[in-house]
């Protein structure tokens, strides 16, 4: 059995008096790609957000039980959050490219964490371009802003920045959502590349989406895990009856 | 319906000429301004009715105003000194006119005055007089001499600020220039670092309960009158910086920036506040996800990303200090001299504006200066706005 790279046990998050995540058990194993779906409201990208603790960013947020990166236990209070999030790339739903040049993006995270060697950094930033499947398309234009780049573009080149602090675990929150179909297919293509090297979690509202890219896939509803299975599984034959309205599209 | 059509046209006509109102109403106040300080530069720096009379045989045509000055405040005592002959000079007003000749000369109502003078100023080629232009007989023997006119040059390379001079007045607005901007200018460097750590307290630091308390004050701040600040800074700063710096008198520079620092910060915190707050949260969290600690993401994506808005605060803190004219004039002692120190008394223009309006005859040589000196605070409020316009971040 490979290694669980991502954990939550009994985990409970409540905003304040609502709870929002109810007594979630999940484990991710290395080099797995897991898709999280469920209707709106459901918690999927509140969990995700539990693995790096960008939950903290909110006043009034509360937790029980854990989540473990590298078996790690995220909200201890030991955990130092920055070192933890080095361990954990993520994406967001709308590409947030820094004001900044397109290599000085990638180059972002290494530098706050340190790096100071130029050779380095250039190197890290131009294999991380290359593995989020960039390269090609702004190696002549790295002193550009990244502004300037395509929306699909743009999403690979945040990709690319996730990529560069070399994180084991990479959290994906709807990265193909703002994007045209064939950037989406794109980047569906890169997930499913880098799913070589990392572990990944996505968040999708595209069913044929998990379908497509997901090995294993996680079913929420109302705050609660309803079923975790291998996709293939989940959209065949699903257990619960909740998770077959869902994919089969009869509410959400 | 025709009742409600006509409410319609009713309140657009209103709205209409509300706008319109307000914009006239500023044209004409520009308008005005400029027309009355305009005229400045057509003047003659002698008092209207008043001439200056030498012997024919003097070679001076003219006497510049500071020339004319410097003569009459005795620090010009010989006619060599401005170009003329080896011939001491002689200052001859009326007064000395009366005291040279008796009541019989001088006549009863003084119809014999025009008759004195052409004899004073025949026998004596040393003299200089300055004399109402009535007292000068019309075939007067000597020399008038031209009147100076007050010249751009003098007005705004002039350091000397003497409105009131006798013979000729001195309009150099350097030295009010320079106070104004030395007293802004020590104003921003301490609003400047104060107002931008406030600012990333407040929007980046501050729970909610902290900010409930602290927003509110420093938005309290910005309503309290200038007059009060003025109070505070000559009972309170006033005494302070004097007894700190051993000097003879408290009212300074100093005192000044300090007032307009603390009047500059409530603008400066709530312009670089709203700056800060603008920068998208998914950039935050892109920064904070990528393991930056917050004030690395404060330091390299919040401030470059508020830097024009923040530039614009403090463009607009400057021109809050610039225009203050209450609480300057209450605490900077009003010395019109060119600044050399911080602690030593200035003056701004608009506290000379203020303090010397008064005392201005309407549409005076000295009242058109006061004009002047407004167009000078217009142009550089204009020029500040201008410049926020420019750089503040432009809305999509």
């Amino acid at each position: 059995m490979a290694d669980v790279k991502v954990e939550a046990k009994d985990f409970n998050l409540f905003y304040g008096d609502f709870q929002a995540l109810k007594h979630i058990n999940f484990k991710a194993e290395e080099h797995t790609i897991t898709a999280f779906i469920g209707p709106s409201g459901c918690g999927k990208s509140t969990l995700l957000r539990s693995f790096n603790r960008m939950n903290d960013l909110i006043d009034g947020v509360r937790t029980t039980g854990t989540t473990l990166v590298n078996g790690i236990s995220v909200y201890d209070k030991a955990v130092n959050v920055d070192e933890l999030r080095k361990q954990v790339g993520m994406v967001f739903q709308k590409p947030n490219p820094f004001p900044k040049s397109i290599f000085e993006n990638v180059a972002y995270g290494l530098r706050v964490n340190g790096v100071r060697d130029k050779h380095l950094i250039e190197e890290r930033v131009v294999t991380s371009i290359q593995q989020a499947a960039l390269w090609d398309e702004v190696k002549d234009k790295l002193k550009k802003s990244a502004n300037a780049l395509s929306g699909g573009q743009q999403q690979r080149l945040c990709i690319a920045r996730a990529l560069a602090i070399e994180p084991s675990v990479i959290l994906m929150d709807e990265p193909a959502s703002a994007l045209d179909p064939i950037s989406t297919a794109k980047i569906e293509e890169l997930i499913y590349e880098l799913k070589q090297r990392y572990t990944i979690i996505i968040v999708t509202h595209n069913m044929q989406q998990a379908a497509r890219v997901s090995d294993y896939t996680a079913f929420f509803y109302l705050g609660e895990l309803i079923e975790h299975d291998e996709t293939k599984t989940i959209f065949t034959n699903p257990k619960s009856l909740q998770t077959q309205n869902y994919i089969t599209g009869r509410f959400g | 319906m025709t009742i409600r059509k006509l409410s319609e046209k009713l309140a657009v006509g209103v709205l209409f000429s509300s706008s319109t109102v307000t914009t006239l109403a500023v044209l004409f106040i520009i308008f005005f301004l400029f027309r009355s300080g305009i005229g400045l530069f057509n003047d003659s720096s002698v008092e209207p009715h008043y001439t200056l009379v030498v012997h024919k045989n003097n070679p001076i045509d003219h006497l510049t105003s500071q020339a004319l000055m410097a003569i009459f405040d005795g620090h010009t005592t010989n006619w060599s000194e401005v170009g003329g002959k080896d011939l001491p000079i002689e200052l001859v007003t009326i007064d000395e006119i009366a005291s040279q000749y008796d009541e019989a000369a001088l006549g009863e109502s003084l119809e014999g005055v025009p008759a004195c003078v052409e004899d004073y100023m025949a026998h004596n080629e040393q003299a200089i007089g300055f004399f109402d232009a009535t007292f000068v007989p019309a075939d007067f023997s000597g020399k008038h001499l031209v009147l100076p006119k007050i010249s751009l040059a003098d007005f705004f390379l002039g350091r000397s600020w003497y409105p009131t001079a006798v013979p000729a007045a001195q309009f150099g607005v350097l030295p009010l220039v320079m106070g104004t901007l030395w007293v802004t200018f020590l104003a921003i460097l301490i609003a400047l670092p104060i107002g931008l750590i406030a600012a990333i307290y407040l929007s980046e630091i501050a729970d909610e309960r902290m900010r409930k308390v602290l927003k509110p004050v420093i938005e309290l701040l910005a309503g309290i009158p200038s007059v009060v600040y003025g109070f505070f800074g000559l009972v309170v700063l006033v005494p302070f910086i004097q007894r700190l710096f051993g000097l003879p008198v408290g009212e300074t520079a100093l005192a000044g920036s300090l007032i307009l620092a603390i009047m500059a910060l409530p603008t400066i915190i709530t312009i670089a506040e709203d700056a800060i707050r603008s920068t998208p949260v998914s950039l935050k969290e892109a920064s904070l996800a990528l393991g930056a600690t917050h004030w690395q993401s404060i330091r390299l994506v919040i401030l470059p990303y508020a830097r024009s808005g923040i530039m614009a605060a403090f463009i607009l803190g400057i021109g809050r200090a610039i225009g203050e004219t209450m609480a300057v004039l209450m605490v900077t002692g009003n010395a019109a001299v060119m600044p050399s120190t911080f602690l030593e008394p200035v003056r701004t223009i608009p506290a000379t504006i203020a303090a010397e309006l008064g005392e201005a005859p309407f549409g005076g040589t000295h009242f058109k200066a006061l004009f002047t000196l407004g167009i000078i605070l217009f142009v550089i409020t204009f020029l500040i706005n201008t410049a926020v316009e420019l750089i503040k971040p432009k809305k999509p």
